[in-house]
């Protein structure tokens, strides 16, 4: 078989990126299902924990939700570079000619969707079970799309710096989660002011400043991070 | 002109400066905050309103300011160490951490033993005490990112990419009490104008920063020369100065 290179160009790279990924992590749901169901478990343990008083379980509803969501991205984030790493194909990805951070930026925002997105699908029905008013949802909705989202970018820095390491999980919790607290204050905080019935116009524009900050900047940090693992 | 930059470069040459520069950090160390501990402990005031209590601002204060100093001088460090490859960049960086962990830690144990008597709680959820926190979270992160590699070299570049990333945060530490409705204290001595404090308190707390960044570089001379020493173990000039 002869090999021809045929040029591609970037936005055309990105798209096959994404496809690439959707299309493996249809292949195994399982993978996709798991911090899902992670999420509805940890936010069922709370009210069974604390108190089943609807009212009582109202006031602690955004952050149970907004903690829940940050460690069920955690969790998934691992598995960002990792088994293109291992396998290999992450250093034909880095020679293909296209730029890294092209690559990068096209597999976190796969990442996200089959993460984040499926979360913020998801988010209803644990606001439901945690007492939080359908009027919030579309607050709540807005502010998790957009804290997942520059989670993912975050994320995608901490997942290039611990791909060469064979436990990195811990590791990578512990590098990731400090620089996500502001989500969880200004999300659990738009979450909070929505219940409420107050305007969350100002923490939702904070996080989606943070998300476009973090969308920017990122994925030139975690390439550097990944070029330090090619290396 | 460039000399001196790549010089320092060189371990036997850092391992040296280090070694002269110690003493007089330390010498300067300890006149300044002898001063700065009788001038602010015997000889100032007490504050109108917090009476006696104020008096930890001399250690709580310089604490917190050597914590972002201590983390921006690891980022500068460590980027130098990855943009030029200049290996005891990322040694100073990797002797700078755990100090600048331990001002963050000192900064924030100070801020809430001050806290119980004057806010009537020993932590509130502040900006500026949340951002402080995140620092020493940080510190931890890159602290334990470096040991993780084998290769010393990829720990070393992860570390300083990780503090690179994190510098954005010194910033929002500074501004925290300007940006957000904080129980913390606005600026007091760091502002443009006039600090908002007479000159018997004023004087030793100045002289206590500039004891506890002379302390800050007295300690990290010592570290550096343990850390210089550790990652050029197998050189022959290490054998030659352990042995003489």
């Amino acid at each position: 078989m002869r090999l021809t290179a045929t040029h591609v160009g970037t936005w055309r790279a990105m798209f096959l990126v994404i496809h690439r990924e959707l299309r493996l992590s249809f292949r195994r749901p399982e993978q996709l299902l798991q911090p899902l169901v992670f999420f509805l478990i940890v936010t069922t343990l709370f009210p069974l924990g604390l108190s089943l008083q609807l009212s009582l379980l109202r006031d602690m509803a955004p952050g149970v939700l907004w903690v829940a969501a940050l460690l069920a991205s955690l969790l998934s984030l691992d598995s960002l570079f990792k088994s293109d790493a291992d396998d290999g194909t992450l250093e034909q990805l880095a020679l293909s000619g296209q730029s890294l951070t092209v690559i990068v930026i096209a597999k976190t925002f796969a990442h996200w969707l089959v993460s984040g997105a499926a979360l913020v699908l998801v988010s209803p029905v644990v606001a439901t079970a945690l007492g939080i008013p359908v009027e919030a949802f579309a607050t709540m909705l807005l502010s998790l799309a957009l804290g997942t989202m520059t989670l993912s970018w975050l994320g995608a820095i901490g997942a290039g710096l611990t791909v060469g390491l064979r436990r990195g999980n811990v590791l990578l919790s512990l590098i990731v989660l400090p620089l996500a607290i502001p989500l969880l204050i200004f999300g659990a905080g738009a979450t909070d002011r929505a219940i409420s019935g107050i305007s969350a116009a100002g923490a939702l524009y904070f996080l989606a400043s943070l998300c476009v900050f973090t969308c920017t900047l990122a994925p030139f940090a975690a390439t550097a991070a990944l070029r330090i693992a090619l290396d | 002109m460039w000399t001196w930059f790549y010089r320092l470069a060189s371990p036997p040459y850092v391992y040296r400066v280090a070694a002269t520069l110690a003493p007089w950090f330390l010498t300067a160390a300890a006149l300044a905050i002898g001063y700065g501990v009788i001038g602010g402990l015997v000889f100032a005031p007490p504050d109108y309103q917090q009476g006696d209590a104020f008096r930890i601002i001399y250690v709580h204060a310089p604490s917190g300011w050597m914590s972002m100093f201590a983390y921006t001088t690891m980022s500068i460090a460590g980027a130098i160490g990855l943009i030029w490859r200049i290996k005891m960049g990322h040694a100073v960086a990797a002797a700078t951490a755990p100090i600048g962990a331990s001002f963050t830690l000192l900064a924030l144990v100070t801020g809430s033993l001050w806290g119980r008597p004057m806010w009537g709680t020993y932590w509130a959820w502040d900006p500026r005490l949340t951002s402080e926190l995140i620092l020493l979270f940080l510190y931890v992160g890159v602290m334990s990112l470096r040991p993780a590699f084998e290769d010393p070299g990829r720990g070393d570049r992860a570390a300083a990419l990780l503090s690179i990333v994190g510098v954005v945060n010194v910033p929002i530490i500074h501004y925290s009490v300007v940006w957000w409705n904080s129980l913390h204290q606005g600026a007091t001595v760091a502002k443009l104008g006039k600090p908002s404090m007479p000159g018997s308190m004023l004087w030793p707390l100045l002289s206590m920063f500039l004891g506890f960044t002379c302390f800050y570089g007295a300690v990290l001379c010592l570290r550096l020369r343990g850390e210089v020493l550790n990652r050029e173990r197998q050189a022959n000039w290490v054998r030659e100065a352990v042995k003489s």
